[in-house]
């Protein structure tokens, strides 16, 4: 539908405004306490009131998501590129490559990465800069995540090295990495982009969960992720609804998201 | 075929032991492995402390330790956990009743939602059908497991119900995409056009293209599942594999964590392993 | 350190006063209770871990210690309230001038719960195998003050004497935590003499714990205590969890509230939450010390120099952190002994005062700039440091983010570094691979003789600076030689004085930065009549025995 395409753009482009507007909009800055009222409800100083130690929950929301919105899909990349390249080729090749990717992807799945990511904690020096530390973090998040959709993705390239049209593809001499990347790989694009939006929200959210490890955004760095996990604490939405302002903003770019993938999902 | 499906089982070992062995190595290595809460309480003596540096003796060279863990595995004995202080076998038995019992719920369920709005999605011909299905799972999709898993101890609702959310919109969205791709696929364009009632097209040219596909997902969905397992269970109070997963990485609890490993690999092998051997006995012809 | 001294010894100090409103109330429950109390009825509360054993002698965490403490009986108890050591299983007791030998008078006609006879052969069973170098049971280790064997004498079944190698200070009050054990019940462990027994472990799950029938108490009318039918114990390790199943009616007791869940309780029930005041808990920063620690040098010298540290800490602003990460239920903390342990607190000391310029002006005695708002140290290093702490606890990462700022404001950058706990105690224990560190301390015990290995410098728990081979500055000399000095005599003054001096010089020098001493806060149900919540653990059934359910509960159970 033509409307929800223009709508979701226009969402879109809305946050990304607001986002880097936040040096205008927010200029107290994301780690400003104000602790005369930690933890107040919306008022016409605080539009979205104050977390536990008094910063601007509004300020947080806007330079969180400069840093969730770019590197959550930019990891979501990095891990649908791999599931492409490890599932798919692996899939197109066939016979023993098939199986070494399939072993591969199934230990992949099996073992307890955690243990990598406090090794990955313990190698970095401890006065990195939350920049760094959280761009470390997505990075690591997208060569982690690409498992389960690579064993999706071995299945389907499988099934179509023996289809009618790369068999034809072939007879009319096309090779090799042309043929993978021409016939092959258009086709694998419904679960490429499926993988590709769930990873966005996946990777919001783990990065979130990997501050217990010492990985993540340090504070007073926001993330989407961290704001959320304030989240667990809350017993009843009914006493502080603003405090679900970061998880709706979410959902709404999500869906924005999948609108405007929408077309390319299923065309070949 | 009998030799064929030995030599599959015998991958399949050969590939758990190997888990098993990499799972060691990477909790040997990382960091804070040699320590012990308990060296924190001043009342200790230097003979207790001793004692207890001692009792990670054992596990110090992982090839050592992880050999004498099959050799007692093999008479049964499975380790003791160091952070429960109870036979790993005993602790395994207790709960792996419940984590079948949730997550397998759990997952069934899932896979009935995320069908259901994927069905939805295709046979309703109408764009807005596909806003329904994006919006609950990009909704659910958002709401940290954790978030789920309170909200279901808050609504007294069981605990495979929140698994269930944590899963069905990631099998929802490969789902509705591999079915949407099959339904604009010329033939299936070619038989609506020949008047073909929408169930036909569904048995005849939708499942045979995208149902490999998604039984390779429905492999997938297992590990999904015991994924999500580890806080609902911890955070429910659902005494179950998940939540000895979580308690066991933690305190580095080494025996514990093996098994687990050792487990949680047999059965994402064997559930991967069975969806490619249904695939291929699905499969009218090889060329 | 999270550490925990498991031996709890008191001496006769008066409690602090509770606010008024808490104590009537209390007061009307307690007359209630005479009035309408009816026996019977199961309790329910939470244990935050699975308890990791049931063997009262190798007992070291807090699940088990309840467990312990509701199950076992003990010759001599210290009561939670008063903090006097009142008698138990044995009716006195004398100890000798030399504090090496204790003799009880013991009871006479007490069963264990499967209907053993008690007697001193049960106690010097228990005593013998607490202090048996292979069980390394904790509970013994605090007897072990020298080596060699102890000796116990029973010349009667109602008559135990035991003999210790060497002086041990406050020896009674030690024997608190020692849970007697039968010496020929086939039951073992399970016989237990105290008010409850266990009746059912479902790992994971619960622990159901149920009246002990032989238990020997009786009340002032003569009725068997226990009042309570069964005290049900579910493992929940998350506290929203347990916050809610409380407000649900689920559970009875809140032992150990949070801040947050206290106040918001509180605004709808303010009935239901205690306050008890100051808890003998502590928060506190410390910087590395250690020499070959894997720093830059002149990190290593920024945290060796006493200016740098009392700077810290006058920078820090710590009536901040009682109000905005404690809503007021916490107080700046001076030192390892809170306000709330009256005998040993050394009151002449004051909390160090908010003030950035005081902190500057150190600094600048040792020779720090500071330049755009930024701090720089003599050789032009810029001053930034990591603070290592452990994640989940929400309390202690709130204040690390205002003190973060609070260090921002005289210049210094810090960077907060949240890890899991194993690889926390390795970078502070083994590795030294850290700068600050930020850990709390639950301290069990009001005697600070079981906190020798913190002040000793040759100990492993001695934190910014663990096992030195000889004491590396003239300050941490002295520390020894007093320590050493309260040890060594059970002449109440002279220890004090000792002790305080001790305080004086941690004051002084700040090894240790303290923080807040936050109270002790709780929670009890309406149902619940007889409670009276305290500050030592358990802070709200120290008196199970003398708790019951109103029949309202019981009713609904």
């Amino acid at each position: 539908m033509k409307a929800a395409r223009v709508l979701a753009w226009i969402v879109v482009a809305v946050v990304c405004a607001l986002a880097l507007a936040a040096n205008w909009l927010a200029p107290d800055g994301y780690a400003k306490q104000f602790r005369e009222v930690p933890g107040s409800p919306p008022s016409k100083a605080h539009i979205l009131g104050t977390d536990d130690v008094g910063r601007d929950r509004f300020a947080r929301l806007l330079y969180g998501t400069r840093i969730s919105l770019l590197l959550a899909p930019a990891a979501a990349f990095v891990s649908t590129a791999l599931a492409a390249l490890i599932g798919g080729l692996a899939g197109y090749l066939g016979g023993i490559w098939l199986k070494i990717a399939r072993a591969a992807t199934d230990l992949f799945l099996s073992l307890p990465w955690l243990f990598l990511l406090i090794t990955v904690r313990a190698l970095l020096p401890l006065n990195v800069s939350p920049l760094v530390s959280v761009l470390i973090t997505f990075l690591i998040l997208g060569l982690l995540g690409w498992a389960a959709s690579a064993r999706v993705l071995s299945t389907s390239a499988s099934a179509l090295r023996n289809s009618d049209f790369v068999l034809q593809a072939r007879a009319a001499g096309l090779h090799g990495p042309r043929l993978f990347l021409v016939h092959v790989l258009p086709n694998l694009k419904p679960v490429l982009y499926a993988q590709f939006w769930i990873s966005i929200p996946v990777f919001i959210l783990s990065e979130a969960n990997l501050g217990i490890l010492g990985l993540g955004v340090a504070e007073p760095l926001p993330s989407w992720g961290s704001l959320l996990r304030e989240l667990e604490g809350l017993i009843s939405f009914r006493e502080e609804p603003w405090r679900l302002v970061p998880l709706l903003l979410l959902i709404v770019v999500m869906t924005s998201f999948q609108a405007l993938l929408s077309q390319e999902e299923v065309t070949a | 075929m009998l030799s064929r499906i030995a030599r599959h089982l015998a991958t399949v070992a050969a590939l758990v032991l190997l888990g098993g062995l990499l799972a060691a190595t990477l909790v040997r290595l990382a960091p804070g492995f040699n320590t012990d809460e308990r060296a924190f309480d001043p009342s200790l003596s230097e003979e207790s402390r001793q004692a207890l540096r001692a009792e990670h003796a054992g596990e110090q060279n992982v090839f050592r330790f992880y050999a004498s863990y099959l050799r007692n595995a093999i008479h049964g004995d499975l380790g003791i956990s160091h952070s429960l202080g109870q036979p790993v076998k005993d602790l395994l038995q207790q709960r792996w009743p419940v984590t079948l019992r949730v997550a397998g719920i759990g997952l069934l369920l899932g896979w009935l939602l995320a069908s259901v709005f994927a069905m939805l999605a295709c046979l309703w011909q109408r764009p807005s059908s596909d806003i329904l299905g994006t919006a609950l799972s990009g909704a659910f999709l958002c709401i940290p497991a954790a978030v789920l898993a309170l909200a279901s101890v808050i609504l007294n609702t069981p605990g495979y119900l929140a698994i269930a959310l944590i899963v069905f919109p990631k099998i929802y969205r490969y789902t509705r995409n591999l079915l949407a791709k099959a339904y604009t696929l010329p033939h299936v364009l070619a038989a609506r056009a020949r008047g073909l009632g929408e169930a036909r097209i569904l048995a005849r040219h939708i499942l045979p293209v995208a149902g490999p596909q998604v039984i390779a997902l429905g492999g997938i969905s297992i590990s999904l599942a015991l994924g999500a397992a580890i806080p609902v269970e911890s955070l429910c109070g659902l005494p179950g594999i998940g939540q000895l997963a979580w308690q066991a990485a933690l305190s580095r609890d080494l025996p514990l964590l093996v098994n687990l490993t050792v487990i949680v690999t047999t059965v994402t092998l064997l559930a991967n392993s069975s969806a490619d051997v249904i695939i291929h006995m699905l499969r009218p012809r090889e060329a | 350190m999270n550490g925990r001294q498991t031996n709890s010894r008191t001496s006769a100090l008066s409690f602090r006063a509770k606010r008024g409103i808490c104590s009537s109330i209390l007061c009307l429950i307690i007359l209630s209770f005479c009035a309408f109390a009816q026996n019977g009825g199961e309790l329910h509360f939470c244990l935050r871990t699975e308890p990791k054993t049931f063997d009262p002698l190798l007992v070291d965490e807090d699940a088990s210690l309840s467990i312990r403490y509701l199950t076992g009986g003990v010759l001599a108890r210290v009561n939670r309230q008063t903090q006097a050591l009142e008698p138990e299983l044995a009716e006195s007791w004398k100890v000798s001038a030399d504090s090496r030998q204790i003799t009880f008078k013991l009871r006479h006609g007490l069963s264990f719960s499967d209907g053993t006879p008690f007697s001193s052969a049960d106690v010097a069973y228990t005593m013998q195998r607490a202090m048996d170098p292979a069980l390394h049971s904790s509970a013994g280790d605090s007897f072990r003050s020298g080596t060699g064997n102890v000796v116990t004498k029973t010349p009667s079944p109602d008559q135990i004497s035991i003999i210790f190698p060497a002086p041990i200070v406050g020896l009674d009050r030690l024997f608190d935590q020692v849970s007697i054990m039968s010496s020929h019940s086939p039951k073992k462990e399970k016989a237990v003499l105290g008010p409850f027994m266990v009746a059912d472990y479902k790992p994971g799950s619960s622990v159901r714990l149920e009246r002990n029938p032989f238990y020997w108490k009786k009340d002032p009318q003569g009725r068997r205590l226990p009042y309570l039918d069964a005290i049900v114990l579910d493992i929940q390790p998350n506290r929203d969890v347990e916050m809610l199943r409380f407000k649900r009616g689920e559970l009875d007791l809140i032992n150990v509230l949070d801040t947050d869940y206290y106040d918001r309780l509180a605004s709808t029930s303010p009935q239901l939450v205690h306050d008890a005041g100051p808890s003998l808990d502590s928060d506190f920063l410390w910087f590395n010390q250690v020499a070959s620690a894997p720093i830059p040098d002149y990190k290593k010298a920024w945290f060796r120099s006493t200016n740098f540290r009392r700077a810290v800490s006058a920078a820090i602003n710590r009536e901040d952190i009682s109000r905005v990460v404690y809503n007021g239920h916490a107080q700046p903390a001076v030192g390892p002994i809170s306000p709330a342990n009256k005998l040993w607190f050394n009151s002449s000391l004051k909390p160090e005062a908010h003030n950035p310029q005081t902190a500057l002006d150190r600094l600048k005695a040792d020779g720090f700039q500071m330049r755009d708002g930024a701090l720089f140290d003599k050789t032009g290093n810029r001053v930034e440091f990591s603070i290592v702490t452990n994640a989940g606890a929400k309390a202690r990462e709130r204040m690390a983010v205002l003190i973060q700022e609070d260090l921002g404001k005289i210049g210094m950058k810090v960077n907060l570094v949240t890890l899991d706990f194993p690889s926390l105690l390795e970078r502070i224990s083994q590795k030294f691979n850290y700068e600050a560190a930020m850990l709390g301390f639950r301290n069990v015990d009001l005697d600070p003789n079981g906190q020798m290995n913190i002040w000793l410098s040759s100990a492993e728990n001695h934190a910014w600076n663990p096992q030195q081979k000889a004491p590396e500055t003239a300050w941490e000399a002295e520390i020894d030689k007093l320590m050493r000095a309260q040890a060594s005599t059970s002449d109440m003054k002279k220890r004090k004085q000792s002790f305080d001096r001790v305080q004086a010089i941690v004051y002084e020098q700040a090894p240790f930065i303290y923080l807040v001493n936050q109270d002790a806060l709780s929670a009890v149900s309406a149902a619940v009549a007889g409670a009276n919540p305290g500050i030592l653990h358990p802070q709200t059934f120290w008196n199970a025995e003398r708790l019951t359910l109103n029949g309202t509960a019981s009713a609904r159970r």
